[in-house]
């Protein structure tokens, strides 16, 4: 993996990039201590396909990447709402 | 030994020792079975047997013998960390070491070097300055010094201000070593097996059922296994089996890379860590230089290797040691590292009873096998916490009780 494909400024080397870590419901303000314990500290860390929060760092741009963990490939770049209205088609799969 | 070899070296009859008893076939159940052949698990098995007399132990691994992390580590072996409860446990893991080969019969090559942590910044200063302080109170040889005693201790360091991080200072740890990490496995995995304990290798655990009995049913490549308790010591794949035995760790899975140099002429005597340019080094006895740096920028559980990854390496080598440039690189490889927020390991207790866990080792692993051993042995024998590794049980993070070790555990921040 060298070269991300940024939806925002194309094709560009993987180092001007940050992982923002996996793609997550946060809990409501509201809810008990132990769900915002499993939210800031307890990861999925799955050994396949993912869904990720990317962010290009010299434009500041955030951004979902889907890509495959075990094999280092990946498989699709997308805007956030981009991202999120496919989530609302498919009924919310690929959240936690 | 030359009389030995004189005794026994022409005799045609003389068969000498098998290093390992033949291996024994896989039984339906076990008091203990512990997932994962690498360091951590052969010194938890090796510990059942010799502190607690308990023998009835199967170890899985999935692949060869000490063919995960064990073998794939910078070896160093340290205690200077920076919260007391981090400071303590490496300590007993250093008082384990001194006489770990005479007690394992095996030349584990430990060697104690000392170890420089360099500081390039007041910053980083300040943290070896605290480091220093929280040893000293806790009776660990460690100090911090300046740049004519790093000249004294390490002549070979470029100590010129004509470079973009000069040299400041440093965190000296005499009683810092290396030793051969493949050693280690195979030591404590003869002890376990001449005790009776079994080692099962390519048995690869494939799912995880909790009886209502009590009884943990492990499924594996090569039927299905009864244990008692279960420890699991998988670093690398720790959130793949936690998630199979139902359960999620504070853990990301992250490539950290490591490389070694061809055999030079031994120049240097320390090892030489810095966490501003990434970089941390030592000399094997066979004169390669084994060099590591900062882990990979997001999580992966492929062990390729990159040249980014070697190429900042030698960039930050050459400020520190410039008549390396002639030098090659040899071998790279890489090992999966259990990244935990606070970078402190996670052990013990797991919301399921009598299955136990040992994980969260990042980038500090090696040097805690025997502490970390002998602590989970006794967990396992007693179903008690053992006060050395309570703080770094799994619920603290729920109670937001970290064990921060940021600025003694990594390098590269």
């Amino acid at each position: 993996m060298k070269i991300i494909d940024c939806p925002l400024n194309g094709p560009r080397n993987a180092q001007e990039f940050v992982c923002g870590g996996e793609v997550r419901q946060e809990p409501s303000q509201d809810a008990a201590i132990d769900k915002w314990a499993d939210f800031v500290f307890l990861e999925n860390n799955l050994q396949g396909v993912v869904h990720e929060w990317w962010c290009h760092v010299p434009t500041s741009y955030w951004f979902i990447v889907t890509r495959n963990t075990a094999t280092e490939e990946i498989i699709a770049t997308r805007r956030p709402d981009e991202f999120f209205a496919g989530l609302k088609q498919t009924d919310g799969a690929g959240s936690e | 030994m030359p009389l030995a070899l004189l005794k026994y070296g022409f005799r045609r009859k003389y068969k000498g020792d098998k290093y390992f008893p033949a291996a024994r076939p896989l039984k339906d159940t076990y008091d203990v079975v512990i997932i994962g052949g690498g360091g951590h698990g052969l010194a938890c098995a090796y510990y059942l047997a010799s502190d607690w007399g308990i023998a009835d132990v199967a170890v899985l691994e999935k692949g060869w013998l000490a063919s995960g992390n064990t073998a794939r580590n910078t070896a160093i072996i340290r205690a200077n960390y920076l919260t007391p409860a981090g400071a303590l446990f490496y300590e007993e893991s250093m008082r384990l070491w001194r006489s770990l080969a005479g007690e394992l019969g095996i030349n584990l090559m430990y060697s104690e070097r000392g170890h420089l942590t360099l500081a390039h910044s007041d910053a980083a200063l300040r943290t070896s300055r605290w480091r220093a302080e929280v040893n000293q109170h806790l009776g660990i040889d460690s100090e911090l010094v300046g740049r004519d005693e790093i000249a004294k201790l390490c002549p070979e360091i470029n100590l010129s201000e004509e470079v973009r991080y000069p040299v400041l200072g440093a965190l000296y740890h005499p009683p810092g070593a290396i030793a051969r990490h493949d050693a280690v496995a195979w030591g404590y995995a003869r002890g376990a097996m001449h005790s009776g304990i079994e080692i099962h290798q390519q048995t690869e655990v494939t799912g995880i059922k909790k009886h209502v009995g009590g009884s943990i049913e492990l499924e594996t490549n090569r039927g299905s296994i009864t244990a008692g308790t279960v420890v699991q010591a998988v670093a690398g794949m720790s959130s793949e089996v936690a998630r199979m035995a139902g359960f999620k760790l504070p853990i990301r899975s992250i490539p950290l890379q490591a490389c070694v140099s061809e055999p030079l002429k031994p120049f240097l005597d320390p090892i030489v860590v810095s966490g501003s340019l990434h970089v941390y080094v030592s000399q094997s006895a066979r004169g390669e230089l084994v060099m590591g740096g900062a882990t990979d920028p997001y999580p992966l559980y492929s062990t390729r290797s990159t040249l980014d990854f070697t190429e900042r390496l030698m960039a930050s080598m050459l400020e520190l040691f410039p008549f390396l440039e002639n030098a090659k690189v040899l071998r790279q490889w890489a090992g999966i590292a259990d990244m935990t927020p606070d970078f402190s390991p996670v052990m013990g207790l797991t919301p399921i009873s009598k299955y136990y866990i040992d994980a969260g080792w990042g980038t500090w692993g090696f040097k805690a096998t025997p502490v970390c051993g002998k602590c989970m042995a006794e967990l396992t024998a007693t179903g008690k916490v053992p006060d050395l590794i309570r703080s770094f049980e799994l619920e603290r993070f729920g109670r937001m009780e970290q064990v921060g070790e940021r600025g003694a555990a990594a390098v590269g921040h």
